[in-house]
């Protein structure tokens, strides 16, 4: 689905006579492979690259070196643009900054209009994917009325509606409140489970990345770790010195492994916690 | 005592079809020093209420009384109100300007009337609060990292010196440890100078960590208010609105129903790890 190689980017910055004065690399010879329908997670701190990873995705940026290819189609082919932007959609952190429409339909509506597909073919599109983001209900109202997780879900239906094969979503719940965090997580948990739609998931929650199937965690510019949930999150200690950290369950076990408690590595939530600590307290 | 806020109400666009009641009958105190975290799902009226604590917005009825004085009272100064109360916004690196950051934290005091001179000398001892050393002075606020700006802005808040500071979702969009350094940062403030703080925020766990007292709100109105244990012991109403309780709460009722005698009322991976221990161990 997404590959890229030696993946390079420098943002220059440039002097009043447009001369470049500095560079700085923001991704660094970056290699990965995500394989179609996949759930995957970018971890890593502010600055770490992994927005501007993100953004070579669907080709908003385009390396500086190496090569990054969706579907096949190398994103620095300009004939190719459209396509890749179908292909590969995204959502952002802030959701007011990306909806237009003055009613919801109209808004989820545009992505298609724009690919000139016909009306009718739109309207089904539209229907389609409201019901998928659970914002149907929702179609005739104004976006400004809805609550912040209401309106990206009506931005995630906006990049559906264009039938990607692909989502890249940049901290899409860093602005919202529990409930909201939460159903724009199942949301895109459920696309990735029923339509098949790769997941591409960047986060400062560590609990929203404990159901991906594959984690990368970004520093200066490069893959640093990569593994399953499990995997990443045993590494407390290297996590912390990444400026992440772990989900609260996994912490609460690493502090009761250190006052001597015999619990496995890797506990990554509540459920498994409880479970081992009843199997600990029926042995005493 | 600070702040006392009496049967205040606030009506959006009132007497046209798109009145909205944000706050209804509003009491609280909030005494000096206290770390205070407001939560409530987006739209609860809890932006509302923190800008009529520093007088950004005025209330439809009822009173405010700061440090004793009526803040409606007719010879009463907004200006020194919104000194004493610093108001901290959502993303405030976006309200940035300055040349560099050490400008741009003076221009309070400055507005307040304060010398350059002694300006500096406030912008100076607030950067160094906010844990910015002398080397980012004359830096241009725009090359500093999420993180490094939004400190930045709290500093501009802060060298007004304020008696009561207001921070609405300062970690948003931080990593996590930028989230616990700014957070670590608040804290030792208002231990060290007394400050009293109110924390707008919708991570249950940071609230649980830091405050001594949680508001909760719910379409404008207060729907709990106490100490965290006390609060989150509500985790099912608060659920219903929008809202959750931190990780730890979950973890202590999963063992309570499977028939732990423990401390449900625990809120932090500190205290979770006391009351295991001390569960295990009993008999």
């Amino acid at each position: 689905m997404i590959r890229a190689e030696k993946l390079t980017y420098d943002y220059e910055r440039l002097d009043e006579e447009g001369n470049v004065e500095s560079k700085k690399r923001a991704v660094d010879h970056v290699d990965l492979h995500i394989r179609p329908g996949k759930f995957i997670a970018i971890l890593g701190h502010n600055g770490s690259g992994k927005s501007t990873l993100a953004k070579h995705i669907n080709a908003i940026l385009t390396p500086t070196e190496g090569t990054l290819w969706v579907d096949g189609m190398d994103t620095k082919e300009e004939d190719k643009l459209w396509d890749i932007r179908q292909d590969a959609g995204m959502v952002f952190q802030n959701p007011d900054n990306q909806i237009i429409g003055t009613i919801v339909e109209e808004d989820v509506g545009f992505g298609p209009e724009n690919l000139g597909v016909p009306t009718d073919e739109i309207w089904r599109r539209v229907e389609e994917s409201l019901d998928a983001v659970g914002m149907l209900k929702y179609r005739h109202h104004s976006p400004n009325k809805l609550s912040g997780g209401q309106k990206q879900r009506v931005a995630i239906a906006g990049v559906m509606a264009m039938h990607p094969r692909c989502i890249v979503l940049d901290e899409p719940t860093a602005m919202l409140d529990p409930v909201g965090r939460k159903s724009v997580i199942r949301t895109a948990q459920k696309l990735n489970r029923e339509e098949g739609i790769t997941i591409i998931l960047i986060t400062h929650y560590m609990e929203e990345v404990v159901e991906a199937d594959h984690v990368f965690v970004m520093d200066e510019g490069k893959v640093v770790m990569q593994g399953n949930p499990k995997e990443i999150f045993s590494q407390v200690e290297a996590l912390k010195k990444l400026r992440l950290d772990v989900p609260q369950a996994t912490l609460l076990a690493y502090e009761l492994q250190k006052r001597g408690l015999p619990l496995p590595d890797g506990i990554l939530s509540i459920e498994e916690l409880v479970d081992e600590l009843c199997q600990l307290k029926s042995k005493m | 005592m600070s702040i006392k806020v009496e049967n205040v109400n606030y009506t959006y666009a009132e007497g046209t079809a798109y009145e909205i009641h944000a706050l209804k009958d509003i009491n609280l105190e909030i005494p000096d020093g206290q770390f205070i975290g407001l939560i409530g799902h987006t739209g609860s009226g809890k932006s509302t209420l923190v800008q009529h604590l520093n007088g950004l917005v005025k209330a439809t009825s009822g009173k405010i009384y700061f440090n004793g004085k009526n803040i409606y009272g007719e010879k009463y100064s907004m200006k020194e109100l919104r000194s004493q109360v610093g108001l901290v916004f959502q993303y405030p690196e976006h309200q940035l300007f300055e040349i560099n950051v050490l400008s741009d934290v003076c221009f309070g005091p400055r507005n307040l009337g304060c010398s350059q001179e002694e300006a500096e000398k406030k912008a100076r001892e607030a950067l160094r609060m906010v844990g910015m050393g002398e080397e980012y002075e004359k830096r241009s606020p725009f090359e500093l990292s999420g993180g490094q700006k939004r400190r930045v802005a709290i500093a501009g808040v802060l060298a007004m010196d304020p008696q009561v500071l207001i921070l609405d979702e300062p970690t948003a969009g931080l990593d996590p440890k930028g989230r616990d350094e700014i957070l670590d940062q608040i804290e030792l403030l208002q231990k060290e100078r007394g400050i009293t703080v109110v924390l707008v925020s919708h991570s249950m766990e940071d609230v649980a960590r830091y405050v001594d007292r949680i508001i909760v709100m719910n379409h404008g109105e207060v729907r709990f208010d106490g100490a965290p244990g006390e609060v989150f012991r509500h985790y099912r109403e608060l659920e219903e609105i929008g809202l959750a309780a931190p990780q730890m709460t979950y973890l202590m009722q999963g063992l309570k129903d499977r028939g732990a005698d423990i401390d449900t009322d625990v809120t932090t991976i500190e205290e979770a790890a006391d009351a295991v221990m001390h569960w295990l161990k009993s008999e």
